[in-house]
């Protein structure tokens, strides 16, 4: 059989179901799909005998009756994710050799649902970076190009190994976390489905800490139905994390009704960026009909600190960071920098530390130890703080009116060329987060969906933001803008 | 806020991150972009508003206070760059 690879999950789980197919041919064709995928660089610790076992494991299971969904389907686990025996290194040179004694909650979720892991993948170093150009392994590479151009853009970041390698069919879905758009702009970039849940919807057990009041896992996949079906598996109550949400799942998949009459629909005005792309303005308004055109009433809202998201996520971010990537010391785990004679511990910490992070990583934890300083903390770190409370009071003041979904850009751009970006200054990069970043201060869920091709053949994506918890109407909704836009659109295979 | 050279030199050494000397005015000159980027939350009027902590109300869960684990020092030393009986081994602390 050819195209498995090709499946979406929930296709794929109900030729499973029918005895059409197995998890072993499944799996195999993702195998051999990632074997030909080298240019994109999008798995780096591949896990193929793993992979083979979790397959004849499920399939036994599937022929059993003891099939959850996600069973027998193959996977991409981001690097950020703690996987037991296997490479964890968060994309960084600090980590290297780094094999967990453990297993995160979300992987082992996945695994407990019968779910196949076929290695590792790529990111930017510790989710810092929305290019994937920060990463210890290289460059990924977007599946996507400008028509016949061969230039090799980025697949966006932090998850831009993820959103490649979905894109590119070597895998059927694949974890992301999401920081401050890390899922929602790659997918964007790449023309798939990333959804970042609620915070404390995903245990963060297991994964690499960025900023951990931020930090959310969530599925990246070809369509909403997958995703839904996906993140059904990864959440739920972890008790060991302290800000996992002890509150019931919903059935998402059964959410999807595809019945958004009489819902109100909120269009930011604030979103409207000067010097926004005519695409992108173009894309919104196709969005906002298409929704119309569904029954729901459209909103004019606003949100008026939204200008001031990116500010205050470029402090909280980088302080929370600061602070947990202090336990990077070459003691416990990873690298340790070779010693001179007289070395002492500090000159251990800083030579370790000079030696195993990267340059985006050491400038993100020295900006946010500066503002965490005695002296600046109430400057910079409790303002930042406090403008987020007001972010957050913005979205609580229009939903309280009724609001029950926001529609906004994905991103200020489609996916540009790799070093594109090397000698802008680094708040140029940070820019590409302007429409995300701000759902992740207020701990809400977003979700990015394919809409449309830009004049260059590339894919762009409309976010929808949805109410705290409330996952299930906000796929409901994504499900209505993706039937009405009709995204079917692969990129041309080069590799 | 612009941040000097030896401003720039002084947070690395917070941070332990080891800067030669001869990279630190264009570490000096990437740390005040960002930080003049960050100057415009000055233009919010935060009066009265208390800093937020947890971005969903809600109060940590507590459990009880009894051991859950343990025993697992081969694991927990298994990653080490340098153990030795039984121990994490590193530089001389104390003169």
């Amino acid at each position: 059989m050819s195209g498995l690879n090709e499946l979406t999950i929930a296709a794929a789980r109900n030729a499973l179901r029918k005895g059409e197919v197995t998890s072993i041919e499944l799996t195999e064709a993702c195998l051999a799909a990632i074997e030909g995928a080298g240019a994109l660089n999008a798995f780096v610790h591949k896990t193929p005998e793993i992979a083979r076992e979790r397959a004849a494991a499920a399939d036994r299971r599937i022929k059993a009756g003891d099939a959850p969904a996600m069973c027998g389907i193959p996977v991409g686990i981001k690097d950020l994710f703690c996987t037991r025996g296997v490479p964890s290194q968060a994309a960084s040179n600090i980590l290297k050799g780094f094999r967990p004694e453990y297993e995160s909650t979300v992987s082992q979720r996945l695994a407990d649902a019968g779910a196949v892991m076929l290695g590792k993948l790529n990111m930017d170093e510790f989710a810092m970076g929305s290019s994937n150009e920060t990463s210890c392994y290289g460059n990924v590479v977007n599946p996507w190009r400008r028509g016949n151009d061969a230039t090799p853009l980025t697949p966006g970041g932090s998850s831009g190994g993820s959103a490649a390698a979905v894109a590119a069919d070597l895998c059927l879905g694949a974890t992301g976390t999401d920081t401050g758009g890390s899922i929602r702009q790659p997918a964007a970039f790449v023309g798939i489905t990333g959804i970042k849940p609620t915070y404390g919807r995903c245990s963060r057990w297991g994964i690499v800490a960025f900023a951990s009041s931020l930090d959310q896992a969530g599925p990246m996949t070809r369509d909403v139905r997958d995703a839904a079906i996906m993140l059904q598996a990864m959440c739920g109550h972890d008790p060991k994390d302290s800000t996992s949400a002890d509150l019931p799942v919903p059935d998402f998949e059964a959410a999807l009704t595809g019945d958004i009459r009489g819902k109100k629909i909120g269009i930011p005005r604030e979103y409207r960026m000067d010097g926004m792309p005519d695409e992108i303005e173009a894309l919104w308004k196709q969005g906002t009909e298409m929704m119309r055109d569904a029954g729901a009433e459209i909103v004019d809202i606003s949100l008026p600190h939204t200008k001031y998201a990116l500010p205050a996520y470029y402090v909280v971010a980088p302080a929370e960071a600061s602070s947990n990537l202090a336990r990077y010391d070459g003691v416990r785990y990873g690298h340790r920098a070779k010693l001179a004679q007289g070395d002492g511990i500090t000159e251990m910490y800083e030579k370790t530390r000079a030696e195993g992070f990267g340059h985006e990583v050491q400038r993100r934890v020295m900006i946010g130890t500066y503002v965490l300083s005695a002296g600046f903390y109430d400057a910079y770190y409790n303002r930042a703080r406090k403008v987020r409370a007001l972010i957050k009071r913005d979205f609580e003041d229009v939903f309280a009116e009724g609001i029950d979904a926001i529609l906004t850009p994905a991103t200020p751009s489609a996916a540009f060329g790799l070093g594109e970006m090397a000698d802008a200054d680094p708040v140029a990069m940070y820019l590409n987060d302007v429409f995300t970043v701000t759902v992740n201060l207020a701990g809400l869920p977003g979700i990015a969906v394919p809409a449309g091709l830009d004049r260059q053949g590339l894919p762009l994506g409309l976010q929808l933001i949805g109410r705290p918890w409330d996952e299930a109407g906000l796929l409901n909704h994504a499900y209505v803008l993706e039937r009405a836009a009709g995204f079917v659109s692969k990129p041309a295979k080069w590799w | 806020m612009s941040i000097d050279i030896s401003t720039a030199r002084k947070v690395a050494h917070l941070a332990r991150i080891a800067v030669k000397e001869e990279d630190l005015p264009a570490l000096a000159g990437e740390l005040s972009a960002v930080l003049a980027f960050m100057e415009q939350l000055n233009e919010v009027d935060v009066t009265g508003v208390e800093p937020m902590t947890s971005v969903t109300p809600m109060r940590l869960k507590r459990r009880e206070d009894v051991v859950t684990d343990g025993g697992i020092q081969a694991q927990i030393l298994s990653n080490a760059p340098d153990a030795r009986e039984g121990f994490f081994a590193v530089p001389k602390v104390v003169e």
